[in-house]
């Protein structure tokens, strides 16, 4: 992907079980469209969800903050189980962070009201550390100049470093990003993937719903490949990349690296 | 490629020049807008001469303009045959069109109730006026309303702290829950309207006397009628209007269908049967011997009526949001009332300003049709002054004046919605 290096010292899987999903189904009306995962994800892991459109994955991640509601199984974030209980739903979000595809930033609040919003009426911070703590994110995605601008005048690149810095300011543990670089020219996905390749060296536990294989090459510890709503497979990277097992996983890699 | 005879290729770059004299000032101006081919031509010829013909109609009669004049006859009298408008009708009585029978000397009431009425929505409306006067504003309708009514002054005060026993009461049963605590701030105000206000005033009263004249509402008329009516059904049918549309979107099948109903039914009727209802049918179903103020009936009426609108206009807002609003506002952890409050609502409203002003400037015009339920609104004080012998025969002039006016106050809220539409813009597109 690039010629960068990446500094692994901190990029330390732990056996500390940050999410647990267990025999979970998800229908939307009568179509099945999540059928019975069941998923470990380990603090400090960096993990890649990949597979064709309409196999669940971004549905998978959404029903990890209950931006989807999960019909049966059990979804455990960081020892709290997700269910109809909004204040269990409200501490799960509060604690992971989400990066969207179309960035959703606010378009009425400048850059540094989007990142201070949350920390301010949710976590209660005064408003003046707020702000320090948004800037050293927004230092932190490269673009402290831009903190009173609108959502508006910036690039699709800069408005995604903006969203994953709004994320970060609520110092979440665990990092969602649903295909951040979809949406994104080419020119500037490189920057997008940039500063998640930073968010892993600094050992945050993220899972990428992406297309993007050069950054799961270079940073994911761990593949998942789905279709049809099923996890068909996963491996280490370059295991599954150099020796896939599943005809479907060959099928999907053969046409996204075939050209 | 690049060896290929390539002459169209700029070797060195050229200065900007300005544009040939015909595509720029008045020239261009007019031959783009007025005579565009010809049937932009006939159309602007045609334009100029109808133009022509009505200001030519109309300016014999407002160059005669009569301003003193004792009665219709005697505007005749002066214009002996020439046709002539005679405003001497609005110099003889506008100081009824605006304040209907309200007692002449107490004028300075309304009046002061009007200015400070500025005062109170400057905060709401420019950002730049200092957010202490707010609590002017939240303090201006129980103000308002003494100045215009009169009477004690522990009546108003004590309704008003009805708001303190229902912030009172929230704050005492905030450990029992939400829905407790709300349903307490709900119930210990109106309690405390419906079996203590009246007693506690009268005891303050006692104690204090602190009053001013008070005047029934039936001396209230003209204008004054139709901005108390106007003004309050503005500002109480937004808040309305949000939350019917919010129940209208709610996953709870109560409330939805409560406001579904509400909604359909209120769209459903004309205003003019609501505000019969409130003078006629109300009685019937009130306890025997209720004082119930006319107006507050109709100034509920139109409220509900306007917010029910308000509701649809507002709704087309939220469905114009795009849906990873909702879901980055959850995302982030707020709950439902933080993100209508902080994230929903701020773009929703902006979105519907056209569709909201043009709602109040409904309310507003349709504040006359109060006359007939007896208010003696502008229009009616027109027939009631028509009604007298002086000025039997009399129309143009005072209803020319009364539209005048409303188009003030309409055009006034239009201006306002655009500069605001321009002030919230932040997309850059």
């Amino acid at each position: 992907m690039d010629t960068r290096t990446i500094d692994r010292s901190h990029m330390q899987v732990t056996d500390e079980v940050a999410i647990q999903i267990s025999a979970m189904n998800k229908w939307y009306g009568q179509f099945h469209v999540l059928r019975d995962i069941n998923m470990t994800v380990y603090r400090g892991e960096r993990i890649v969800v990949c597979g064709p459109s309409g196999s669940g994955k971004s549905t998978l991640i959404r029903c990890i903050n209950r931006l989807e509601e999960h019909q049966s199984g059990q979804i455990i974030v960081d020892g709290t189980e997700l269910s109809s209980d909004l204040k269990n739903i409200d501490k799960v979000r509060s604690e992971v962070g989400m990066v969207f595809q179309h960035f959703n930033l606010f378009p009425h609040l400048t850059i540094l009201e989007n990142c201070t919003l949350a920390p301010i009426w949710v976590r209660k911070v005064p408003k003046k550390e707020a702000e320090e703590t948004a800037m050293h994110f927004l230092h932190k995605v490269k673009i402290p100049e831009q903190a009173h601008k609108y959502p508006g005048q910036l690039s699709g690149g800069q408005q995604q470093r903006v969203a994953i810095a709004r994320s970060l300011c609520m110092r979440p543990r665990i990092m969602l990003f649903d295909e951040p670089t979809s949406a994104l020219d080419p020119e500037m996905i490189k920057e997008v993937l940039d500063t998640m390749i930073q968010l892993a060296e600094e050992g945050m536990t993220m899972i990428c719903v992406t297309h993007e294989m050069g950054f799961a090459q270079a940073v994911a510890n761990r593949v998942i490949f789905m279709d049809q709503g099923q996890i068909v497979e996963q491996n280490e990277p370059r295991e599954f990349f150099n020796n896939p097992q599943s005809d479907r996983t060959k099928l999907f890699l053969s046409q996204i690296l075939g050209h | 490629m690049a060896n290929r005879n390539a002459s169209y290729v700029r070797t060195q770059m050229l200065a900007p020049q300005s544009p040939p004299t015909s595509q720029i000032g008045a020239i261009r101006w007019m031959r783009e807008n007025l005579f565009d081919g010809w049937i932009s031509t006939v159309l602007t010829v045609l334009s100029i001469l109808a133009i022509g013909a009505l200001v030519s109609g109309l300016w014999p009669w407002l160059s005669n303009s009569i301003w003193n004049a004792r009665n219709l006859t005697h505007c005749r009298e002066i214009l002996a045959g020439e046709p002539g408008a005679c405003w001497a009708v609005i110099n003889d009585r506008w100081l009824q069109l605006f304040f209907g029978f309200y007692p002449s000397d107490l004028y300075w009431r309304p009046v002061l109730a009007f200015v400070l009425l500025f005062v109170a929505i400057a905060p709401v409306l420019f950002p730049s006026v200092p957010r202490k006067v707010l609590a002017f504003s939240l303090a201006y309708p129980f103000l308002g309303v003494w100045l215009l009514w009169g009477g004690s002054v522990w009546g108003v005060t004590v309704a008003a702290a009805g708001f303190g026993v229902g912030y009172l009461a929230l704050r005492l049963t905030r450990s029992a829950g939400t829905l407790v605590s709300t349903l307490a701030a709900i119930i210990a105000p109106v309690l405390w309207w419906l079996f203590l206000a009246v007693p506690v005033s009268g005891f303050l009263s006692g104690f204090a006397p602190l009053a001013i004249r008070s005047v029934p509402s039936r001396e209230f008329g003209g204008f004054l009628i139709s901005i108390v009516i106007g003004v309050s059904g503005i500002v109480l049918s937004l808040p309305l209007g949000v939350l019917l549309a919010l129940g209208r979107r709610s996953s709870m099948p109560l409330i939805k269908s409560i406001s579904v109903v509400f909604i359909e039914f209120v769209r459903g009727v004309p205003l003019i049967t609501l505000l019969f209802t409130a003078s006629l049918l109300l009685n019937y179903f009130l306890p025997p011997g209720t004082n119930f103020d006319l107006i507050l009936r109709v100034i509920i009426m139109v409220t509900l009526f306007a917010a029910a609108y308000m509701a649809e206009v507002i709704r087309g807002g939220l469905a114009a949001l795009p849906r990873g609003q909702f879901e980055a506002a959850d995302a982030l952890g707020l709950d439902y009332w933080k993100a209508q409050r902080l994230i929903i609502m701020p773009q929703a409203l902006k979105i519907s300003i056209p569709g909201i002003v043009n709602t109040f400037i409904g309310l507003f015009k349709d504040t006359t049709l109060v006359v007939f339920i007896g208010i003696l609104d502008p229009i009616g004080l027109a027939s009631a002054i028509r009604a007298n012998s002086d000025w039997q025969g009399i129309y143009w002039e005072l209803f020319l004046f009364i539209g005048a006016v409303f188009f003030i106050f309409c055009f006034g809220m239009s201006r306002y919605s655009m500069h605001l539409e321009r002030r919230l813009k932040t997309d850059h597109r």
